[in-house]
C-alpha cells in the first residue's frame, strides 16, 4: 500500500466536494418549500404581530437574500462554526454531539446483529440449497423484508412491554435511575433490544438474501470443483473457500448501508423513542430548522464518505488482488 | 370598592365578596377523599418537544405545559373562571376599570433564592410580557405603567378599562419572571429560557432534549407543605402509539391533549387501571371552525356560504370523526365559557335539500356536466381529525353538486399559504378559546386583525363595522351583564355573517393512572402548576 497517503488525500478532496454539493442542494431543496421557521413559530404560538414576526426574522437573519444567507454559512463552516438553532435555542453542535451517541450505539448494535446472522442464514441456506431449511430461511428473510418496521416495533412494544412486561416500551435509559458505570451500561443494553432487533430485522433480510446467493454464485466457480474433485471436506470448501470469495459483495453492503441506517432509524427512533439524529434531522425538516438540517446533514454526509474511504480500504485488505490507486 | 374577581363569574358580586380561602374550600378540593401522600415522582408524556421553557417568550401548548410547573402567576382560575390567589394575596380594581392594585404574598422566593417582589412583577409585565410574549403585546395593549410603591405592591395603570386581563394572568399566559435574571441581557438567548428561575411548587432539573425533562420539589414553595410529588418527569414520546404503549404499561401515568389517538381512547376507559377524563379544559378549550376566504368571488353571496355550511353534518362529525369528544357547535364562543356562550344564535342544520335550494337561487345550478362550481379545502395538518372532517365535507358537497378538493401541507406551509398569501377557499382548523373572547376570539372577527403574515388572525378578510363597533365595545366594558349582551349580539351576527363558522366544540381529554390525585382541579388542567398532584399508594 505505497500509495496510501496520496490515494487517502485525494479520496477525502472528493469527499469535500461531495459534502459542499450536498449542503448547496439541501439548502436550495428546504428553502423551495413554503414557509420559514418564523412561519411555524407562529402557527405554534397561535398568534402573534407583524412586526414581532419581522423581529424574529431580522434576528434569525432570514430577511437577508438566499445568496446571502448561504455564504455566510459557508463563511462558518470554513470556522468550523455549525450555527445556531433558533427553534431550539442551542447551538447545532451542541444539538447533535448530544445525539450522536445515542445514533452510533444503535447503529452499530445494529449492524453486528444484521451482518453476523445474515451472513450465518445466509451461510447455512446455500449449504442446505433447495432443502426445506433453504426454503424456511427464504422465506423468513422475504418476511422480514417486506414487514413494515414501525409495525413491527410496535407489536414488540404490545407483546413485549404491555403483555409481558419484559421490556421498556421505549427511551434509551432508565430516567432518574442511580446506577453506576455497569449497571447503566446493562440499563442501556435492556433498552437497546427491541430497537436494535426491530431494526435488525430488516437489514438482515437484505443480508441474509446476498450472502446466500453470493455464496451460491461462488460455488459454480471452477476452483471449487477443483477443491471438491480432490477430496476436499464439504465444511472446509464452505468456509475455507466459498465464504471468504463471496463475502465481498456483503462488504460493500455493508458501505452503502450505514447510510440507509441513519436514514432509515428514523421510524425505528420514533416509534421506541430513541434520541438519535436520525428524529432530529427528520424534526428540523418540518420546523425549517435550516441550520440543524444543514448540521445533521454534514455529519452524517462526513460519516457516509469516511466509512466508504474506509470499505475500500478494507477491500484491499480482504482480496488481495485489489490495489488501492 | 374591593371586589377579588371583578364581575367575571356567574354568579356574581355576592359570591365575589368571600374571601378567596372560602373559594378554595368550595372548590373540588374539599370533594378529595383521602389525604394527600407526599412524595414519589410522577412521570407524564409530552409532545411535541418544547423549544425553550419559558411561557414568557413561546405560547406553544408544550412550552406552556412545562412553564407552569416553574413560574407561578399572579392567579389562577376555577371551572367557573373564579380567581384563584397565587402570588397575589389579593387585589383591587377601581371603579373606572383603570387600576388594578395587587397586593404581594410575603416571603415568595425564586429557585435561587432571591426573593420576589414587585420590581420582578413590573418588570416582568412592562418588559417582557409587553415586549417579547407573541399575544402579550395586544393583550396589554392599554396597561401603562406597573407602579412599585413598596416590595409588596404592584398598582397597574391603564389607559383604557381591560377587564379581560383579569383572565390572562395565570402562571402559564403571564408567569412572573426573576428580573436580577433577564435584567440588561439578551432576553431570546438567555440561558435561563432552556433552564429556568421560577418560583412555582417544582424547579428545573434536566433537559435531555428528545428523551425527557425532570423538574424537582420546590422546598421553599410558600404554600404549605405542598407540592407533593418529590419529581415530576416528563417524557417526550413523539409517536402516539408509543405513548399509547406506555400508558398501559404503566410507564407514564399521565397525558393530556393529544396523548393518544381518538380511536384508542375506548380501550384505555376499558383499562381498569386507567382513567379517561375531560375535565380541566375550561381555560384553553378548543373549537373547530371553518374559514371561508371572503376575497374569493363565489363566496359574495352570503346564500352560497350557507349552502356550504348546510352540507357540513356535525353529529356525524362527533360521532365519526371525534369519537364523541366534541359537542356540535351553537356560536363562536365555546360553551366552556358558559357566562358568554348562547344557543340564540341561527342554526344551520344539515340539509343537502336546502343546500342545493339555496345555491340555485345564488345562481350556481347544476350544468351539463353535474356540477355546480369546485373549491378547495385546506385543513390544519395538526391531526387526522380535521383532514377527516375535510373528506366528510367533500362527500357531502358532492351529493349537491360542488366538486371539492383536498390540499395536504405541513405545518410551514400551510401557514403561509392560508394567512400570508391568503391562497385558499375554505379552511378547517382548531383556535382556542383562551380564557377570554378579547385574547381568543376577537382575533378571528375584528377587521383590524386582518394582518398578513400573523397565523390564526383574521383569515377569513372579514370586515363588518357593526361587527368591529361590537368587538370594541366589549373589550372594555366592565359590567359583566352588559359585555354578555353584547357577546351575544356578535354571536348572532358571526352566524349571520358566516365569515368563521364554528363546526364543533373539542372537549380535549386526559389519560392517567388511577393511583394519580389532584389533577385537573382547576380550568388550567394540564397548565396548572401541579403543587396538588400526588400519588395514591
Amino acid at each position: 500500500m505505497k500509495n496510501l497517503a496520496p490515494y487517502l488525500a485525494r479520496r477525502i478532496g472528493q469527499g469535500l466536494i461531495t459534502i459542499a454539493a450536498i449542503i448547496v442542494l439541501n439548502f436550495m431543496i428546504l428553502h423551495l418549500a413554503p414557509g420559514d421557521t418564523v412561519d411555524l413559530l407562529a402557527g405554534e404560538f397561535g398568534a402573534g404581530d407583524p412586526e414581532y414576526l419581522a423581529q424574529l426574522r431580522a434576528e434569525f437573519g432570514l430577511d437577508q437574500p438566499l445568496y446571502v444567507q448561504l455564504g455566510q454559512y459557508f463563511l462558518n463552516i470554513a470556522q468550523f462554526d455549525l450555527g445556531y438553532s433558533y427553534r431550539n435555542a442551542t447551538p447545532v453542535l451542541d444539538l447533535i454531539l448530544d445525539r450522536l451517541p445515542a445514533t452510533l450505539i444503535l447503529m452499530l448494535t445494529t449492524i453486528l446483529i444484521a451482518f453476523t446472522s445474515g451472513l450465518l442464514l445466509g451461510v447455512v441456506a446455500a449449504r442446505r440449497v433447495n432443502t426445506w431449511t433453504d426454503d424456511l430461511i427464504s422465506v423468513l428473510a422475504l418476511l422480514c423484508y417486506a414487514t413494515p418496521l414501525f409495525w413491527l416495533g410496535l407489536m414488540g412494544i404490545v407483546l413485549f412491554s404491555v403483555k409481558l412486561g419484559l421490556l421498556p416500551t421505549g427511551g434509551m435509559y432508565t430516567i432518574g435511575g442511580r446506577f453506576n458505570v455497569w449497571q447503566s451500561t446493562l440499563d442501556v443494553m435492556w433498552h437497546l433490544i427491541l430497537p436494535a432487533c426491530t431494526l435488525a430485522v430488516y437489514h438482515m433480510a437484505i443480508y441474509t438474501r446476498l450472502m446466500r446467493a453470493s455464496m451460491l454464485e461462488v460455488y459454480n466457480l471452477d476452483f471449487i470443483r477443483t477443491a471438491r474433485s480432490k477430496g476436499l471436506r464439504r465444511g472446509r470448501i464452505a468456509f475455507g473457500h466459498v465464504l471468504p470469495n463471496a463475502i465481498l459483495p456483503m462488504v460493500t453492503m455493508l458501505g452503502v448501508q450505514v447510510g440507509t441506517l441513519l436514514g432509515g432509524a428514523v421510524m425505528v427512533e420514533t416509534v421506541f423513542n430513541w434520541p438519535g439524529l436520525g428524529r432530529l434531522a427528520f424534526d428540523a425538516v418540518f420546523q425549517r430548522d435550516y441550520n440543524l438540517l444543514l448540521g445533521t446533514v454534514i455529519f452524517a454526509s462526513a460519516l457516509v464518505v469516511l466509512i466508504n474511504i474506509a470499505t475500500d480500504l478494507f477491500y484491499a485488505v480482504l482480496d488481495p488482488r485489489i490495489e488501492v490507486a | 370598592m374591593k371586589i377579588k374577581n371583578i364581575g367575571l363569574t356567574r354568579r356574581g358580586l355576592a359570591r365575589s365578596l368571600v374571601v378567596p380561602f372560602a373559594v378554595l374550600a368550595l372548590g373540588p378540593l374539599a370533594t378529595a377523599h383521602a389525604e394527600p401522600v407526599h412524595g414519589g415522582s410522577m412521570t407524564m408524556s409530552l409532545d411535541p418537544q418544547p423549544s425553550i421553557l419559558v411561557s414568557a417568550l413561546n405560547s406553544s401548548s408544550p412550552v406552556y405545559v412545562v412553564s407552569s410547573k416553574i413560574f407561578d402567576g399572579l392567579v389562577s382560575y376555577d371551572e367557573n373562571f373564579n380567581l384563584i390567589p397565587r402570588l397575589a394575596e389579593s387585589w383591587e380594581v377601581s371603579d373606572d376599570g383603570l387600576t388594578i392594585t395587587f397586593h404581594l404574598r410575603e416571603g415568595v422566593t425564586f429557585h435561587d433564592g432571591e426573593p420576589m417582589t414587585s420590581e420582578d412583577v413590573a418588570y416582568t409585565f412592562m418588559e417582557i410580557l409587553k415586549q417579547r410574549h407573541p399575544r402579550g403585546k395586544s393583550t396589554f395593549q392599554f396597561l401603562e405603567a406597573v407602579e412599585t410603591p413598596d416590595d409588596l405592591t404592584a398598582v397597574f395603570k391603564f389607559s383604557t378599562a381591560s377587564p379581560y386581563v383579569m383572565r390572562a394572568l395565570a402562571g402559564a399566559e403571564s408567569p412572573i419572571m426573576p428580573k436580577h435574571v433577564y435584567d440588561g441581557t439578551d432576553v431570546m438567548k438567555n440561558p435561563a429560557n432552556t433552564a429556568p428561575i421560577g418560583t412555582g411548587p417544582f424547579k428545573f432539573g434536566e433537559y435531555e432534549r428528545g428523551s425527557h425533562i425532570i423538574l424537582t420539589r420546590n422546598e421553599n414553595y410558600w404554600d404549605g407543605d405542598k407540592p407533593y410529588l418529590d419529581q415530576l418527569v416528563i417524557r417526550l414520546i413523539s409517536d402516539s402509539a408509543s405513548r399509547a404503549a406506555a400508558l398501559e404499561s404503566g410507564e407514564v401515568q399521565y397525558g393530556a391533549q393529544y396523548v393518544i389517538p381518538l380511536s384508542d381512547v375506548a380501550r384505555m376507559d376499558a383499562n381498569p387501571q386507567l382513567e379517561v377524563s375531560t375535565d380541566g379544559w375550561g381555560y384553553n378549550t378548543s373549537v373547530n371552525y371553518m374559514d371561508f376566504n371572503l376575497r374569493r368571488d363565489q363566496w359574495q353571496d352570503v346564500r352560497v356560504r350557507q349552502a356550504i355550511v348546510h352540507a357540513i353534518d356535525k353529529d356525524f362529525l362527533v360521532d365519526n370523526v371525534w369519537h364523541g369528544f366534541a359537542t356540535p357547535a351553537d356560536g363562536p364562543i365555546t360553551n366552556r365559557q358558559a357566562d358568554f356562550h348562547t344557543t340564540d344564535v341561527p342554526h344551520y342544520d344539515f340539509d343537502l335539500d336546502k343546500a342545493a335550494a339555496l345555491l340555485d337561487e345564488a345562481g350556481y345550478p347544476v350544468k351539463e356536466d353535474g356540477k355546480r362550481f369546485s373549491m378547495t379545502i385546506d385543513y390544519s395538518p395538526s391531526g387526522d381529525t380535521y383532514s377527516q372532517t375535510a373528506e366528510i365535507l367533500k362527500q357531502n358537497l358532492a351529493k349537491i353538486g360542488v366538486e371539492a378538493t383536498l390540499r395536504a401541507a405541513d405545518g410551514p406551509t400551510y401557514v403561509r399559504r392560508i394567512w400570508t398569501d391568503n391562497d385558499f377557499d375554505v379552511n378547517i382548523f382548531a383556535a382556542s378559546n383562551i380564557a377570554d373572547p378579547v385574547i381568543g376570539l376577537h382575533r378571528f372577527y375584528w377587521s383590524d386583525n386582518i394582518k398578513k403574515g400573523v397565523a390564526y388572525s383574521n383569515g377569513a378578510g372579514y370586515a363588518s363595522e357593526e361587527m368591529d363597533e361590537i368587538l370594541e365595545a366589549a373589550q372594555v366594558e366592565v359590567n359583566l351583564e352588559k359585555r354578555k349582551e353584547l357577546y351575544k349580539k356578535m354571536q348572532q351576527l358571526a352566524m349571520t355573517d358566516l365569515s368563521t363558522y364554528p363546526i364543533v366544540y373539542i372537549n380535549w381529554f386526559s389519560v392517567y393512572d388511577k393511583s394519580v390525585k389532584g389533577l385537573n382541579q382547576t380550568a388550567l388542567g394540564v397548565y396548572e402548576n401541579f403543587a396538588n398532584v400526588y400519588l395514591e399508594d
